[in-house]
């Protein structure tokens, strides 16, 4: 069971990355969900989304206790954070935020994720940084069930960056290894 | 026997509740006159409104709908794109179309929605008694303006023939009367022709008719007639607003 | 066909053109914006019609009309809009006009907001507009139940001439979970034969919900009860889980069925024997589920996301065998598997 709160500015890919997550769940044939916040909150610019993979039947699919959070802007780690079950994991972009104490009852992961997207030549990416860092500090799904996931999110006519992304999903997972 | 004057096969043989004197009688023969001239009667599906027209879907020998109170032109916009090959009319008073039904009968007409209004203005509320209408003329008393109508208390009356052919889509607007017999042919005319646009399939298409309320004007029929003349046509011209032609 | 993962409000759009509708007319209001949107790109597909009409208003007066002209049809829409489209939903039911209405609640009264709650359901289940009429009620739990029961309900529609309403919540609408689009059973459905579609060798049809003799009125009414009394014997659906040796049932639908589960479990894990009764349809009211519990209840425990607008449903079915109590948020709060649980706990005499 996972339950996971993914959350950041507009536009830095947080709602798709739960959406692959829950995706490759699906294709991996466990139980998911996800769903996002939605309402005027939506337009002040930060986002997040809720997803639960687990082998057992879904309950509440908002989540209240998260396992993991991930936190692509400051704000989404101000609010979030707190939420997380002890032993729970933070995983955050430390190209972004400058971390000052926070809680020392859960695992704290620090990624640059904006740097190490513009070393592979696309800022776009950092999501998909962030999403190798999970993968590997998780395994909530398997690579190559995201790998499949990304080929059903992404439109043909944009699977020329099927590569970077896959090449962002491996950076991530290396910078924790 | 030669036959020269019979019931249009549009209307059915139900005797109307109408009050003696009241036009709506004129009115639902020429429309059924029309239906009848362009053999559409078994493809013709009309829907009633609220008011004293409420119970013509008794009166037209065709299929019918009865609306709620001013929706009538939505309940013929879902006829109508369920039914594009149909003819679809709705019958509507000054009340139903002009007060409560405002929205539905722009933006019906703002769509170019292809269905035929009926609008027939009396400036009263029929059914209900005599109150003030949307199309009441000033001064008009009613017995919800017992003093007669004020404009500076409830401003004026609104004329919908001009109203709506600012719309593009309404592409025949036309306003006649039915207070003489000139003007009776004149009316089945202009009925006949917006039917006649809606089967073009140019747009929507609206016949404003002014009528009278012997009733609950409290004036015998021909006074009736008398006033319609003097009173209403002064401030609701008659005359084509637009056609199908301008619209090219 | 193999499961996809789809957002609630996008499944419902799909559900209805699987099931042959081919009508939609709506009015854009959240958290429900994204069934027209669907249904503005795949309508047209599909030979079909999508309108966004002036006002929820419009919306539903042209189902009325479409509908009567023989069509299946849909609207959608969440709280205040469902409220504006109570005339048009009480003539629909007066005419005996099939359609599917959804209704995406959000928290009331008045404006509101816009985060999920199952406040309507008053509305929904008692009438809504004016007259002594029912709709068909549907109260789904998932994504997939609420496809499945949409691809019914049309034909639900067509076979008790009768308005069904999906009760979802901005939760069912706005989730993501894997769907599936199964062919549901069919049902024996006559020839709509009273449809205004031209009177072309017959008599004239006519869709009315007036008559002004007070007899005749009458008449019709007993007609419609007779209808929403073979809904009730027929029409009934739940699901009972872990009830069988349960001493604390608990009632909740839709989303909160799903967290009263994961409550279930909960209390078990703790010695206590609790069990859930979900209503699937809460018009007809799922009375008969209430009658093939065991005697080991000690009590009821309704759980909703409204100020307890079911329990009086649950009393009326417990008919004073137990004590009926009641746990829930409202205004757009969904309750926590927490405060479910101590509520539970403190009702059977606390931790074991």
């Amino acid at each position: 069971m996972a339950e996971m709160i993914f959350a950041g500015f507009g536009g830095q890919g947080v709602m798709s990355m739960g959406m692959m997550v829950a995706y490759a769940g699906m294709i991996e044939e466990k139980n998911v969900s996800w769903i996002p916040s939605y309402g005027p909150e939506m337009r002040g610019g930060t986002a997040n989304c809720a997803v639960v993979v687990t082998a057992d039947e879904i309950g509440s699919p908002i989540i209240t206790e998260p396992d993991v959070v991930v936190a692509m802007n400051l704000p989404s780690m101000t609010k979030f954070e707190p939420m997380l079950k002890p032993g729970g994991m933070l995983i955050y972009n430390s190209s972004l935020i400058e971390r000052e104490g926070g809680r020392d009852d859960i695992t704290v992961i620090a990624v640059p994720a904006n740097d190490l997207a513009s070393e592979l030549g696309n800022t776009r990416v950092a999501n998909m940084i962030v999403m190798g860092t999970l993968l590997a500090k998780t395994k909530v799904v398997g690579i190559d069930s995201i790998k499949k996931a990304l080929r059903q999110v992404l439109p043909v006519h944009r699977h020329d960056l099927l590569g970077v992304n896959e090449d962002a999903m491996k950076r991530g997972a290396e910078y924790v290894k | 026997m030669q036959v020269v004057f019979q019931r249009p096969s549009a209307l059915s043989d139900k005797h109307t509740h109408y009050c003696p004197g009241c036009t709506h009688g004129i009115i639902h023969r020429l429309v059924a006159e029309a239906i009848d001239e362009l053999d559409v009667r078994e493809k013709t599906i009309g829907v009633a409104s609220v008011g004293c027209s409420v119970l013509a879907y008794e009166y037209f020998n065709c299929d019918m709908q009865q609306a709620a109170h001013g929706r009538a032109p939505a309940v013929a916009t879902g006829i109508k794109r369920v039914h594009p090959d149909k003819v679809v009319f709705t019958y509507q008073g000054d009340g139903d179309l002009a007060s409560i039904g405002m929205a539905e009968i722009v933006h019906a007409a703002a769509r170019g929605e292809k269905i035929t209004t009926i609008f027939v203005n009396n400036t009263i509320y029929g059914m209900t008694g005599g109150q003030m209408a949307p199309t009441s003329l000033v001064g008009q008393k009613t017995t919800t303006s017992p003093f007669g109508r004020k404009a500076e208390h409830c401003g004026y009356p609104i004329k919908i023939a001009e109203l709506l052919s600012t719309l593009q889509g309404a592409v025949s607007v036309a306003r006649v009367s039915v207070h003489d017999v000139p003007n009776i042919i004149k009316a089945k005319k202009a009925i006949k022709k917006a039917f006649e646009v809606q089967l073009s399939g140019a747009g929507f298409s609206i016949v404003e008719v002014l009528s009278t309320c012997p009733t609950n004007w409290g004036k015998p029929p021909l006074e009736a007639l008398k006033w319609l003349k003097e009173n209403m046509i002064p401030y609701y011209p008659l005359g084509e607003y637009r056609t199908p032609e301008e619209v090219k | 066909m193999a499961k996809q993962l789809m957002k609630g409000n996008e499944a419902i759009g799909e559900a209805a053109v699987q099931a042959g509708c081919r009508y939609f007319f709506g009015y854009p209001i959240t958290p429900q914006n994204e069934v027209p949107e669907y249904m503005s790109r795949r309508l047209p597909e599909v030979g079909g019609v999508f309108l966004q009409a002036e006002s929820e208003v419009a919306a539903i007066n042209m189902v009325y009309g479409a509908a009567g002209a023989g069509a299946r049809v849909m609207t959608s829409s969440s709280s205040p809009g469902i409220s504006l489209k109570q005339e048009g939903i009480s003539y629909i039911a007066g005419s005996e006009l099939p359609c599917v209405i959804i209704n995406i609640i959000r928290g009331g009264p008045g404006l509101g907001g816009i985060q999920p709650a199952q406040s309507d359901y008053f509305q929904a289940t008692k009438g809504g507009g004016h007259g002594d009429y029912n709709l068909f009620v549907f109260a789904p739990a998932s994504v997939q139940e609420m496809v499945d029961l949409i691809m019914e309900s049309f034909d639900i529609a067509d076979y008790y001439r009768n308005p069904v309403m999906i009760m979802g919540d901005g939760t069912l609408g706005q989730m993501m979970e894997p769907v599936e689009f199964k062919p549901v059973k069919k049902r024996d459905l006559p020839p709509k034969d009273w449809a205004t579609t031209g009177c072309v060798g017959r008599e004239h049809n006519i869709i009315n919900s007036l008559a002004l003799v007070a007899e005749n009125l009458e008449r019709h009414n007993w007609k419609l009860q007779e209808k929403y009394k073979q809904m009730k014997e027929n029409e009934q659906r739940w699901e009972l889980y872990k009830t069988e040796d349960a001493e604390l049932v608990m009632v909740a639908y839709g989303t909160t069925a799903r967290i009263v589960k994961s409550v279930v479990n909960k209390l078990r894990e703790q010695g206590i024997k609790a069990g859930l009764l979900r209503p699937i349809t809460i018009f007809p009211y799922p009375e008969k589920a209430f009658a093939l519990l065991p005697d080991s209840v000690k009590a009821f425990l309704t759980v909703e996301m409204s100020a307890g607008q079911m329990v009086q449903d649950v009393r009326l079915a417990v008919n004073g065998k137990c004590p009926v109590h009641f746990c829930g948020r409202t205004g757009g709060i969904i309750p926590t598997p927490a405060e479910i649980t101590k509520v539970a706990m403190e009702i059977m005499g606390g931790e074991r």
